[in-house]
């Protein structure tokens, strides 16, 4: 059984009901990778052993009495901005240090229905708000392929989990790259649905019309399987969609041979690293030789999303944040001298500087006299790039890019500049204005580096990317490639 | 305060009568321990998010259609943005670019019988703050949040109004409104009904408007009219002393009778709206909005004229018996029940019951006076078995004890005379006590005529029927 930690999400379910190994077991293996591993990647906030080991002993019954949904017994983790009930959620922020979840997130609530079992919570950027992991209170995450590097963000503890092989699969959130990203980076696959196919409640928000939740594991495969259970419309979130959820897992085998897919034109610019260029064309070779038609198109607009983003986002940002007043729960500065006294202080120290420098921006940018021409104009510029999308998916079926400019870059190499940082979800940022769906893949190496290659299609495409992205891992081993020292 | 116009116009803050919250599943009910109907999403807690009650909405809907406003076929909620203890999540959802309703109007009457048409600019959804708690809590202050989410709809009025009492009457007319509709239980004790009033006054003439003061959260018509005259007085005062007033937010304190500053402008806060990105567009399409309109009950301006016709009534007696709908009610199931004379039926209803109803501080719907009751009342005295003096004390045995008209008539013998022949007995047995007196009246003395009539009426215990009497009395001394 020295081979467990590589079962895969998938793997682990058709093992666990073919019972060849137990839930006790799988989760006591990864339990103790988390444990021997967190001081050098720091991808975990909470470790929920004990908590784990009961749920899996309760799977193992299940199982054993016949019963148990699809992921009956799979350890997976969350990232610790799904309120977990009865376990503390941070979401990366002193603020939230002492918060403990009176309730469960749906995601959180689906995945338990379908059996999963919870090891931890995993690291973020504070709020969800970086793109590096280097913005949370809790320290950097550290990248498996290189403890110097970045694991990307904001969802860097779980991608540096599932890379890792501390955990099979993981939820993740992803409001302009959040999810994509980190998956580049860490070499795994990260799916980012369609907006309003995942309940948004009980996730804590950072840009509501932006965020969206989706999963980190090794393969499509597995994402298909993991994201089925969690999807599909939510009373308590209005903005999800009443639609029913296809059997990715089902859909998977469809040939992709006639796949129609767009090259975007402004994806292949002068900031992406030649190296990843490379990659990406070597991968859309593999797409052509699976059947799939290769035509070059063109979003004008795209190029504005980085600065929609940094109005759009922020301003959001800066009213979702507002709950965070030290009254109700969260941090409370000490001996607080009257009401003013307790909101600055409280905020001031339960907020880090990249939060604190978004809820500025977004105050600034919805304040008036300036409403009008950052965040109408803003989200004027973004109802073109949705259209641009639009247009392009009246001729391709997916459009398919890289989804970083470079590899993972030093820790401490762009906390500088925020500018620089802003602009690795350059490739991925323009889904989200659009609310479209997209998975990122591993498409091979740049050095020692992981590259990811991103496939996006229209709303509610999810069961085609998957296939796609199936197919892509039936022709390559990119994504079954280990970092060293973690074999 | 000649020479000066004053300028009013009024934001109501209804609250709407749902079962529960605009936003959440927690019960809006009056009265609870603090914090008791509060839920997760009424606390602000992280993740949590709004989910919009469409009975909200259905109310809205009724009162545009009430008001003879737009209904907007697409919505927003918007995101006002402020700190505040009783705003757990840092900003309020309102309406404010693309409200519910918009451009309606109400008819009010004022003092001169004439009538005016009171613009409606707009009335939007939004959700009510909780409360802070300073009384039991030495050194701390606690925040009760039972009210936070409980859902309003705010009618804003056009500055039309031109004097405290129109503003009264107007405020009266939209509370007579929204309980018509049901959407609203109008207890202003309680807060459910209450406005802010925006106050300006001008040079008589002037085109131009002055300079407004917002006094904040009136919430009885007493202090909506107190506040006000207070208000255009000091305004008057500054102006005609040669200052000049300043936009503020003010607060009426009933207990001095007199407003006061509570921020100016300057330190008004920026509140930074924007949509609220967690819920959709309220999307109305026709048959939504008809099938709203089915729901309207008669309104009170169409019972009033319909009394008007119907029952013959005056412009004003249709006018107070439809100020509640409760009131209409009765006053109609007593005129079914006693059809002969429904003009009799309103004086005793606005006249007795409306006296004895407030005496004792009840509704029309809580007292043992039933319309069943009253209308046996008036029965007899259509049928002339009792005068109209006697059946106040019958109503007044009727109301304090529970016997039923006729019973009181019979027990305490209160049955009219109308037997010619009985009274013409009385009068020539008061004529023949009374030599004197009738002598002086067939020598010209005619004011003594009174003076026969009340002897009669003494002799007869006052049941004498008074037509019968005066006619045979005439006769009797004109022979």
């Amino acid at each position: 059984m020295s081979e467990l930690h590589h079962i895969g999400l998938a793997g682990a379910a058709a093992g666990l009901r073919a019972r060849r190994f137990s839930s006790v077991e799988l989760a006591e293996t990864f339990l103790k990778r988390i444990e021997r591993n967190q001081e050098t990647l720091n991808a975990f906030i909470s470790v929920t052993r004990a908590q784990a080991l009961s749920d899996a002993a309760a799977a193992d019954r299940a199982l054993a009495a016949g019963d148990g949904g699809a992921l009956t017994g799979v350890p997976i983790a969350h990232k610790d901005l799904f309120c977990t009930r009865g376990v503390r959620t941070t979401c990366g922020s002193c603020i939230l240090d002492n918060f403990v979840s009176p309730y469960d997130a749906t995601v959180v609530a689906k995945l338990k229905h379908a059996g999963a079992v919870m090891l931890g919570k995993t690291n973020m950027d504070e709020f969800a708000m970086g793109s590096s992991n280097e913005t949370s209170y809790y320290g950097t995450v550290r990248n498996p392929w290189d403890p110097r590097l970045v694991p990307g963000g904001s969802s860097g503890g779980s991608a540096a989990a599932v890379a890792a092989r501390l955990v099979p699969g993981a939820t993740a959130t992803d409001t302009g790259g959040s999810i994509r990203q980190p998956a580049a980076l860490c070499g795994i696959t990260g799916l980012k649905p369609t907006y309003g196919r995942v309940s948004r409640y009980g996730m804590v928000a950072f840009a509501s019309s932006l965020d969206q939740g989706g999963v980190l594991t090794v393969s499509a495969a597995d994402a298909a399987l993991m994201l089925r259970e969690m999807a599909g419309f939510d009373p308590n979130d209005s903005t999800s969609v009443e639609r029913e959820v296809p059997d990715y897992v089902a859909l998977l085998g469809e040939p992709i041979a006639g796949l129609r897919v767009g090259l975007l034109k402004e994806f292949f610019d002068k900031g992406l690293d030649p190296g990843n260029e490379r990659r990406v064309r070597e991968a859309l070779k593999v797409f052509e030789s699976l059947g799939a038609r290769l035509t070059e198109v063109s979003l004008p607009n795209l190029p504005l999303s980085v600065p929609v983003y940094y109005v759009v986002a922020p301003a959001e940002c800066s009213s979702n944040l507002a709950r965070f007043d030290g009254v109700r729960y969260g941090h409370r500065c000490e001996q607080p001298r009257d009401l003013q006294d307790l909101y600055r202080r409280s905020r001031g120290e339960g907020f880090g500087a990249e939060v604190k420098r978004r809820i500025m921006t977004g105050t600034y940018v919805l304040s008036a006299g300036y409403y009008d021409a950052y965040y109408l104009k803003a989200q004027r510029v973004r109802q073109l790039i949705s259209a641009d999308f639009t247009r392009a998916f009246a001729s391709v079926d997916v459009l398919i890019g890289p989804t970083t400019p470079t590899p993972a870059f030093a820790i401490g190499a762009k906390t500088a500049d925020p500018i620089t940082m802003y602009l690795n979800d350059i490739y991925t940022i323009g889904a989200n204005l659009a609310g479209l769906p997209a998975v990122s893949v591993p498409c091979g190496f740049v050095g020692k580096l992981p590259v990811g290659l991103q496939i996006v299609g229209p709303h509610f495409s999810e069961a085609r990317l998957l296939t796609a992205a199936h197919a892509y891992q039936r022709a390559t081993d990119w994504h079954t490639q280990v970092p060293e020292g973690y074999a | 305060m000649s020479g000066w116009e004053t300028i009013i116009g009024l934001e109501i803050h209804a609250q709407l009568a749902t079962r529960s919250k605009i936003f959440s599943g927690s019960a809006t009910a009056y009265g609870a321990p603090p914090n008791a109907q509060a839920n997760l999403v009424d606390l602000g807690y992280p993740g949590v998010l709004p989910v919009l009650n469409g009975e909200a909405v259905r109310m809205a809907v009724k009162l545009g259609l009430a008001i003879e406003a737009r209904i907007a076929p697409t919505s927003v909620f918007a995101r006002k943005n402020y700190f505040y203890p009783d705003l757990p999540k840092g900003y309020q959802i309102s309406q404010y670019e693309l409200p519910i309703v918009a451009g309606g109007a109400l008819d009010i009457v004022l003092e001169d019988g004439k009538v005016k048409r009171v613009g409606i600019t707009r009335a939007h959804l939004e959700e009510d703050a909780g409360k802070s708690l300073h009384e039991g809590l030495p050194g701390v202050t606690g925040v009760d949040l039972n009210r936070a989410g409980t859902p309003l709809v705010e009618i804003v009025s056009e500055p039309d109004l031109r004097s405290a009492k129109e503003a009264v009457a107007y405020m009266k007319k939209v509370h007579t409104l929204v309980r018509y509709l049901e959407i609203c239980d109008g207890n202003m004790q309680e807060g459910s009904f209450r406005c802010d009033a925006n106050v300006s006054v001008r040079k008589a003439g002037a085109t131009k408007l002055g300079t407004r003061a917002e006094i904040k959260n009136l919430n009885s018509f007493r202090f909506v009219e107190r506040a006000i005259n207070y208000e255009v007085a000091r305004q008057i005062d500054l102006l005609e002393g040669g200052g000049e007033v300043v936009q503020e937010t003010r607060l009426y304190d009933p207990d001095k009778g007199e407003t006061r500053s509570m921020r100016s402008k300057e330190e008004a806060n920026d509140y930074r709206y924007f949509p609220d990105p967690d819920l959709l567009p309220v999307a109305l399409d026709a048959a939504f909005i008809e099938s709203v309109r089915a729901t309207l009950p008669e309104l009170p301006d169409q019972k009033a004229a319909r009394f008007g016709s119907q029952y013959g009534l005056s412009a004003y007696d249709a006018g107070v018996l439809t100020a509640s709908r409760e009131l209409a009610d009765y006053y109609e199931a007593v005129v079914r029940a006693a059809p002969a004379d429904a003009k009799l039926a309103a004086n005793w209803v606005m006249g007795e019951l409306a006296a004895a109803l407030n005496k004792e501080s009840l509704e029309v719907t809580a007292t043992r006076m039933t319309a069943e009751r009253l209308a046996g009342l008036l029965k007899r005295i259509c049928d002339q078995t009792i005068s109209g003096k006697l059946a106040k004390e019958v109503f007044e045995a009727m109301w304090s004890g529970g016997a039923d008209a006729d019973a009181v008539i019979a027990e305490r013998g209160l049955k009219q005379i109308t037997d010619s022949a009985a009274i013409e007995r009385a009068i020539d047995e008061v004529f023949s006590k009374n030599p004197g007196q009738l002598a002086e009246y067939r020598a010209g003395k005619d004011k003594l005529f009174g003076f026969f009539v009340g002897q009669v009426m003494k002799a007869t215990g006052g049941k004498a029927n008074p037509a019968q009497l005066n006619e045979l009395l005439r006769k009797k001394l004109g022979g």
